[in-house]
């Protein structure tokens, strides 16, 4: 049984967390690094090479339940032969600590090119998947979801 | 005990394109919380899922902190001949997780 | 005396009426937390090939065969096919236990076969273990309609399960019904306030990652109301949640659920 001393406790220690994490949300310059980290991830991608918007169709539900597990599916249009197929498919995000959020290598004998997940998103933000070709073209598609915080949370952050 | 679990058809005609469920189970801890007084957690995520199918690969992803725990990943493969299909789940502190499934084309 | 007079002496006591009568979500107008989420998070509870609680469920099968504690016998051995021995209990519970002199939770009647029957330790409340064994049995109910038993025995629990619903407490100085029963439908911080059937447990929560129990949720829920929760378990958390599954009689069992 949590005495009000441990209750109180854990509360603090808790908002003390919450705290630092709001901290860093705070830094002015938070929106700006993350933003600046899902460009340089970009680049990394596709090069100085130009990405052209269409043929991949990037779904997400615009208004999400929780931020832990948004169900997300990616399928980008090509006859998937030898010639003419999608090698690889990248999702990023730009709010996200981190702007990389799955890498798919596949060809012809996928058949079709697609993946549908689950993913984590930080916030209210814009979602691009990239498709590499095989001839070498670079297609995209982006979607915005609304993500709201929880209203009952656990006491503790683990 | 289900460390994964793969949903697809046990037989298919040639050319058919198989639909391919997997989840496994797994927190995917990102590296980015906190315990109640401060420590940041390390991260222990699934690094990379495979399909082979009769050895030879077909599918791949690389996982980031930012997939859900307990991942889904959802994907097709063309019915090419009958065989197995091997899964691989390779993470972090040596997570290595295989499942098969029989395939038989027609 | 005329209209006038009594007028405003009956107006005030229609009013107390039905401030009361507003208190219980009529029958036909319950909804499970179901149908509160998005399209997207409903079609992971509709397919065991997407939903992560199938994980528990699966390994909570396992744990059905496996034999355990100095008995050496699993729960199969004396259940044998669970998708027919079970049917239909996690609908019932909690159920009247004549030893305890009181309804037990189902958590508390698969620990108690394991410590009567199997001879082993019993789970700790929300573990791995406990948790997935009570998934799969609880599975084998999904699609049927709750059912727990009133009677003359108890009813005592009922009634305090319901008084706990009823009372404000916490901080925040809330109680159950004020949101649940009131205010369902409306929005609490970005997120809509369900009318709280247990239609689905133990479930899966966005919020956990991870598939966990009613009590988990209800601590969840107290917490938020800067409420003391009460331990795993207890008396008060039990007679609680045989009010909850009274209140959602006839209801369909969803176990394992999904929800935010």
């Amino acid at each position: 049984m949590t005495t009000r001393r441990e209750f109180l406790v854990l509360a603090g220690a808790a908002s003390f967390a919450a705290a630092t994490e709001a901290r860093a949300q705070l830094d002015p310059n938070l929106a700006a690094k993350r933003k600046a980290a899902f460009e340089e991830a970009l680049r990394r991608i596709v090069g100085d090479a130009q990405v052209r918007r269409g043929r991949v169709k990037l779904q997400l539900p615009p208004l999400i339940d929780n931020g832990n597990s948004v169900p997300l599916s990616v399928s980008v249009e090509s006859p998937m032969t030898g010639a003419d197929h999608v090698k690889a498919i990248h999702v990023l995000t730009e709010k996200n600590p981190l702007p990389d959020v799955v890498s798919v290598a596949l060809g012809p004998r996928a058949g079709r090119a697609s993946l549908a997940t689950r993913v984590r998103l930080a916030d209210t933000q814009t979602v691009t998947a990239i498709a590499q070709m095989s001839d070498g073209s670079l297609w995209s598609d982006s979607a915005e979801v609304v993500v709201t915080l929880s209203a009952c949370l656990e006491e503790g952050l683990i | 005990m289900a460390r994964a679990v793969v949903t697809m058809p046990a037989q298919a005609k040639r050319g058919e394109v198989l639909e391919i469920k997997t989840l496994a189970q797994h927190a995917m801890e990102t590296g980015f919380r906190r315990t109640q007084t401060g420590e940041l957690i390390p991260r222990d995520i699934i690094r990379r899922f495979i399909c082979t199918y009769n050895g030879v690969e077909v599918y791949r992803a690389d996982l980031h902190p930012a997939i859900a725990a307990n991942p889904l990943i959802a994907f097709t493969t063309v019915a090419t001949e009958s065989g197995t299909l091997s899964f691989q789940w390779v993470g972090d502190n040596g997570y290595a997780v295989n499942e098969i499934a029989p395939i038989r084309v027609e | 005396m005329s209209p006038r007079s009594w007028l405003p002496a009956a107006a005030a006591c229609l009013l107390f009426v039905k401030v009361l009568a507003a208190a219980e979500i009529p029958l036909g107008e319950r909804r499970s937390g179901y149908e509160f989420m998005s399209r997207e998070t409903r079609a992971i509870q509709d397919d065991d090939a997407t939903h992560p609680g199938m994980l528990w469920v699966l390994d909570g099968e396992g744990l059905w065969k496996r034999k355990a504690g100095t008995a050496d016998r699993a729960c199969a051995d004396c259940h044998g096919d669970a998708r027919a021995s079970m049917k239909g209990v996690a609908a019932r519970y909690p159920a009247f236990d004549t030893a305890r002199g009181r309804p037990v939770s189902l958590e508390q009647r698969i620990n108690g076969c394991r410590v009567e029957r199997q001879k082993a330790a019993p789970f700790a409340y929300e573990s791995k273990d406990l948790l997935a064994l009570t998934a799969y049995v609880a599975r084998q109910s999904r699609g049927l309609p709750i059912k727990v038993t009133i009677d003359e025995r108890t009813r005592p629990f009922l009634e305090a399960g319901r008084e706990a619903f009823h009372r404000r407490q916490g901080q925040l100085n809330l109680s159950c019904a004020q949101c649940h029963d009131d205010n369902w439908g409306k929005h609490l911080a970005g997120s809509v306030i369900p009318q709280a059937h247990p239609t689905g447990y133990p479930l899966y929560r966005l919020e956990w990652q991870g598939l966990g129990s009613l009590e988990r949720r209800l601590r969840n829920c107290l917490t938020g109301m800067r409420a003391q929760a009460p331990d795993f378990g207890s008396a008060e958390f039990v007679d609680l949640e045989f009010f909850l599954m009274w209140r959602a009689r006839d209801m369909k069992i969803e176990t394992p659920g999904v929800r935010p």
